[in-house]
């Protein structure tokens, strides 16, 4: 047990500090790294939750995708620092103070946080605990039944998106010459090709 | 209750098991480094390394002893810490990836129920390794070949995970001892996946290729473009350390094709023993078409290897992944393999 | 089982399918050369849809465990919001071509989007709530930025974007909240839950975060910074979309989320309606009155407008929400009728939307000039005009559920209001004369002028029956 509760603490202090680098790191590069080690530390709370289908899902679609395309954008972007801090400055006082304010709140929330006398009888009814399966196994009976209008539903929020980037940002340039793969294979030297003798000092 | 069943015998048991792996790992990196030259040597008519310890079988060691003797070099511009880390991160995560790898029944370090997607993760973040050491370089041709080569491995990812998902729908599992005992059959090596899945082991054999920056598909490294992509400025012990991360990850792919798709620790002729020998002798014969593809064939250029990537792999492996889906369900021989769950 | 659910959400499926095949027949049938097409098969089967899902057999149906609940409430919004679509994609089909943004992405868009919409109406839990959400805001957040080497359109389509997703983060904060109190995602279990016990401090939190997430949807005062500068920069039928469609689903799911979820809690949201209300109310109609922008007029008039539907809602009652749905059924029918004159003010054939270039309006188009002059008025809610029987229910549920203040106060936001109405009126019958602007207007938007036009005036004798449809809808949802 005391293993688990190292590790517990050894990734959730990890998450917590790397999350807070992300916002604090002046290089918005180490930034992109610090959040890959959240999602990294967050996979690993995953794993000792007994989560470990989502643990992978996280670190191969978020660390190992999307961040990359983070990462990729970030290196790109040329930023000018000085010009942040001058706006820093400026919003900060608000920004301060809606912070605080929400942060009061949230400690008002869960000061008093109780949870309904029914609630736990509801939240198991949803997901029952599967005794014999792996999680992998109960994750796809629910969502592929229970929960299939939502798993369609997400689906055609990424064909949205897709569309999106696509609309937004494809130009199809005429004045370029592009390669045509299958043209390449089909042409026939024959016709496109003739040899010639030449004779000396006479040319064609 | 004995010793090995306390907390601290465990814990040793544990440590000796990720030793030997660990051990395994290493030494055969020595030699496979110097295979790889000499099957290149063979193909091209030299003679290869045949200087050092008898037919130049240290050679590999010598190369270590001078890496590791030599002055670490930092631009002045890098980024030290990120500079740093890249190798070493490369390094690590081609190791890890090792634990969950069975070399036969029960022996493996981590029997996980997810081994195949933790495979998969690790391998995913290798990229990592390059991006940040190509950043950190603070130089020009170490940035463009590590965006190269990061684009390179993430698309070739895809097809892999296609062709992965279509195992695990053969299998039924994600735990690879699950994979190589479906495999088990009557017909020695005709019931193995090679058969059933047999489009797609040449589609992983090449997404292989690609994902590890291994010759066709060695576009970041390109040294008539790019010098010598992410790796330009490392020297010494953090160029060795990208080297040595990468053959492990190659030999990583020789287990994981023979894991997936040639039977691990299963032995070919029905009647002879099964056992980790063959799991070695098969990752070998892998690592051999490695090394013939490295000598033969000839690089390609970067918009051809995309297209293949995206518009000619990933296509086939999804509609690979629906067909095997179907074929599963209705149970035609050989694609449900159903030991576990359902 | 699940041909039942499917039957139920047989619209839906039929939409996102019809969506999928039009993606398909746009990308491998010549791209933008089918754009006309696949834009006039989307009006129909906006159109088809609507008339299928209006003549639906009554009742309530669940579908997915309650994921999705198709009853009157949520049959009368959709018709609403797919004839309020048809009609404004029909009207931007010139628009379009003239100033080359026929690509046949749009009418897909449009198409996933009111798929979106129906999603929300429809929704019977909190996930299926947001899921909606994001499929309708995430395609018009790409059709706000449609016209992409404009400047202002990709500002508009930014902006809308990273409020849209503030305000979705606030909804997602109450909704997880919400659940951490009931442990369920489902209305139906939130009732139970809520009928049972007491509020709680964090369900309370929950409920002003999701009202505060879902007043940036509607665009609801004080979250409604993104509406002028996104009506401004979006393309015009895109603004004109945005002003009907989106608003009556917007709305549809907040009255929806509060009385099927928190149904059992009104007293506690209503302050936080009224508040939103008062305050659009009179943001609409002080900050429309420095406005010279159309679009940005009409921005502030949606605010308004919203105020009035909120007041609606915030009743609690069957009136209170038969109120909003007469309401935004007629916002809808006037809302078309100026969009498609809006769309028509050209010079030259580049769009002018200062209002000054309607000065004397009347003298060179007497027959357009007067029907926008009734919308005009039915907007600023002058009697006898339809407008104005919008704004009597509104103002009669705040009444009888002894918000007489709120009502009082809604008078005195619409006399406000009423003034920048009244203004373009003005300016086209005695203003200074101006330029004058192309005179012609294709059939369609014609027709749509007139036909609201006519809409507002005959409308008063029983408003086509909206009245008990709306009410029997409305008990539908507080059965």
């Amino acid at each position: 047990m005391t293993i688990t509760v190292f590790a517990f603490y050894l990734f959730a202090l990890t998450a917590v500090a790397a999350g807070l680098m992300v916002v604090l790191s002046r290089n918005p590069v180490h930034s992109v790294l610090f959040l890959i080690l959240t999602f990294f530390s967050a996979a690993g709370l995953f794993v000792l939750m007994g989560a470990e289908f989502v643990a992978m899902l996280l670190v191969i679609v978020y660390v190992g995708a999307v961040a990359v395309l983070f990462l990729f954008v970030v290196m790109m972007l040329d930023v000018d620092f000085a010009e942040l801090k001058d706006g820093l400055a400026q919003y900060m006082p608000v920004g301060l103070l809606v912070g605080i304010i929400l942060l009061m709140e949230l400690g008002l929330v869960f000061g008093h946080w109780i949870i309904a006398d029914g609630a736990p009888a509801l939240r198991q009814a949803v997901a029952p605990m599967p005794e014999d399966t792996h999680n992998t196994v109960a994750l796809g009976n629910l969502i592929y039944t229970k929960y299939i209008y939502l798993f369609q539903t997400s689906g055609l929020i990424l064909l949205v998106a897709m569309i999106g980037a696509i609309v937004l940002t494809l130009r199809h340039r005429p004045d370029i010459k592009r390669q045509n793969v299958l043209e390449q294979m089909y042409r026939d030297p024959a016709k496109t090709m003739q040899l010639k003798d030449v004779k000396p000092g006479q040319g064609l | 209750m004995g010793f090995f069943d306390s907390g601290f015998g465990l814990f040793l048991l544990l440590l000796g098991q990720v030793l030997a792996v660990t051990g395994f790992v290493m030494i055969s990196l020595l030699f496979l480094v110097y295979g790889d030259r000499k099957i290149w040597g063979a193909v091209q008519m030299r003679r290869g390394p045949n200087v050092v310890g008898p037919w130049g079988l240290f050679q590999t060691i010598a190369d270590f002893v001078k890496y590791v003797g030599k002055e670490i070099v930092i631009p002045a511009g890098a980024d030290k810490f990120v500079f740093l880390m890249a190798p070493l991160l490369s390094f690590v995560l081609a190791l890890i990836a090792w634990a969950v790898v069975p070399f036969n029944e029960g022996w493996v370090v981590a029997d996980l129920n997810v081994g195949i997607l933790y495979l998969f993760a690790i391998g995913s973040l290798e990229v990592y390794g390059v991006i940040m050491g190509g950043w950190a370089s603070n130089s020009k041709y170490p940035f463009l070949g590590s965006l190269r080569s990061a684009a390179q491995m993430i698309s070739y990812e895809v097809s892999i995970g296609f062709i992965i998902i279509g195992i695990m729908i053969s299998t039924g599992s994600l735990n690879l001892t699950d994979v190589v005992m479906a495999q088990e059959g009557r017909y020695g090596l005709f019931s193995w996946y090679w058969l059933p899945h047999l489009p797609m082991v040449v589609l992983f054999f090449v997404s292989a290729l690609a994902e590890t920056n291994r010759p066709p598909f060695d576009l970041p490294e390109a040294e008539s473009e790019l010098v010598a992509g992410y790796q330009v400025e490392y020297s010494s012990t953090p160029f060795l350390l990208f080297m040595a991360g990468e053959y492990i990850a190659i030999f990583l792919m020789c287990a994981m094709t023979t894991l997936l798709f040639f039977g691990g620790w299963l032995s070919p002729i029905p009647g002879l023993p099964d056992g980790a020998f063959w799991m070695v002798v098969k990752m070998l014969m892998v690592f051999f078409m490695f090394a013939m593809v490295k000598a033969v064939v000839p690089r390609y250029r970067y918009d051809q290897l995309m297209r293949i990537g995206w518009k000619v792999f990933l296509p086939m492996s999804l509609g690979w992944v629906v067909i095997v889906a179907f074929l599963a369900k209705y149970d035609v021989v050989g694609y449900a393999r159903w030991t576990t769950g359902g | 089982m699940i041909a039942a659910d499917l039957s139920t959400v047989l619209p839906e499926l039929l939409l996102a399918i019809y969506a999928m095949a039009a993606l398909m027949w746009g990308v491998y049938l010549g791209k933008d050369t089918q754009a006309r097409t696949i834009l006039w098969a989307t009006v129909g089967v906006l159109f088809v849809l609507a008339v299928f899902v209006g003549f639906a057999p009554e009742g309530t149906r669940t579908a997915f465990g309650g994921m999705f609940t198709n009853d009157g409430f949520g049959r009368f919004a959709k018709v609403v919001i797919l004839l309020g679509a048809a009609i404004m994609l029909a009207l931007s089909e010139d628009y379009l071509t003239r100033n080359d943004l026929m690509k046949f992405e749009f009418p897909i868009l449009i198409a996933l989007a009111v798929l979106g919409m129906m999603m929300m109406v429809s929704a019977g839990d909190l996930m299926a709530l947001y899921m909606g959400l994001e499929l309708q805001s995430l395609a018009l957040y790409v059709v706000a930025s449609f016209r992409r080497d404009s400047l202002r359109s990709t500002e508009a389509g930014l902006k809308y974007f990273v409020l849209g997703a503030l305000s979705s983060g606030l909804l997602l904060y109450g909704a997880s909240l919400t659940y951490g109190y009931t442990g369920t995602t489902t209305f139906a279990g939130i009732t139970s839950v809520l009928e049972s016990e007491d509020m709680s401090l964090g369900l309370l939190f929950g409920i002003v975060f999701m009202c505060c997430g879902l007043a940036f949807k509607v665009s609801a005062a004080p979250f409604h910074m993104w509406t002028p500068d996104v009506y401004e920069g979006s393309p015009t039928p895109v603004t004109g979309f945005f002003a009907t469609a989106p608003k009556v689903a917007a709305m549809a799911l907040f009255a929806r989320l509060l009385h099927d979820g928190f149904g059992a809690a009104v007293s506690d949201w209503q302050q936080i309606l009224a508040f939103l209300a008062l305050v659009s109310m009179f943001l609409g109609a002080i900050a429309a009155i420095g406005q010279r922008n159309i679009k940005r007029l009409m921005a502030f008039s949606s605010i308004g407008h919203m105020g009035f539907a909120l007041m609606g809602l915030a009743a609690g009652t069957v009136e209170g929400v038969q109120a909003m749905l007469i309401y935004m059924a007629i916002y809808v029918a006037m809302n078309i009728g100026v969009f498609a004159f809006i769309l028509n003010m050209e010079k030259d054939g580049r769009p002018v939307m200062d209002i000054g270039s309607l000065g004397l309006y009347s003298r060179v188009e007497p027959a357009r000039a007067a029907m926008l002059a009734v919308l005009m008025f039915s907007l600023a809610g002058v009697p006898p005009l339809v407008g104005f029987f919008g704004k009597f229910y509104v103002l009669m549920a705040a009444v009888d559920a002894g918000l007489t203040w709120l009502a009082v106060a809604g008078v005195v936001a619409s006399v406000i209001g009423a003034f920048y109405y009244l203004r373009i009126i003005y300016l086209m019958y005695f203003g200074e004369p101006a330029d004058a602007l192309d005179g012609k207007m294709p059939v369609v938007h014609f027709a749509a002028l007139s036909a609201s036009a006519f809409v507002m005036v005959f409308g008063i004798i029983n408003l086509f029956g909206v009245e008990d449809i709306a009410a029997a809808a409305a008990a539908t949802l507080l059965q």
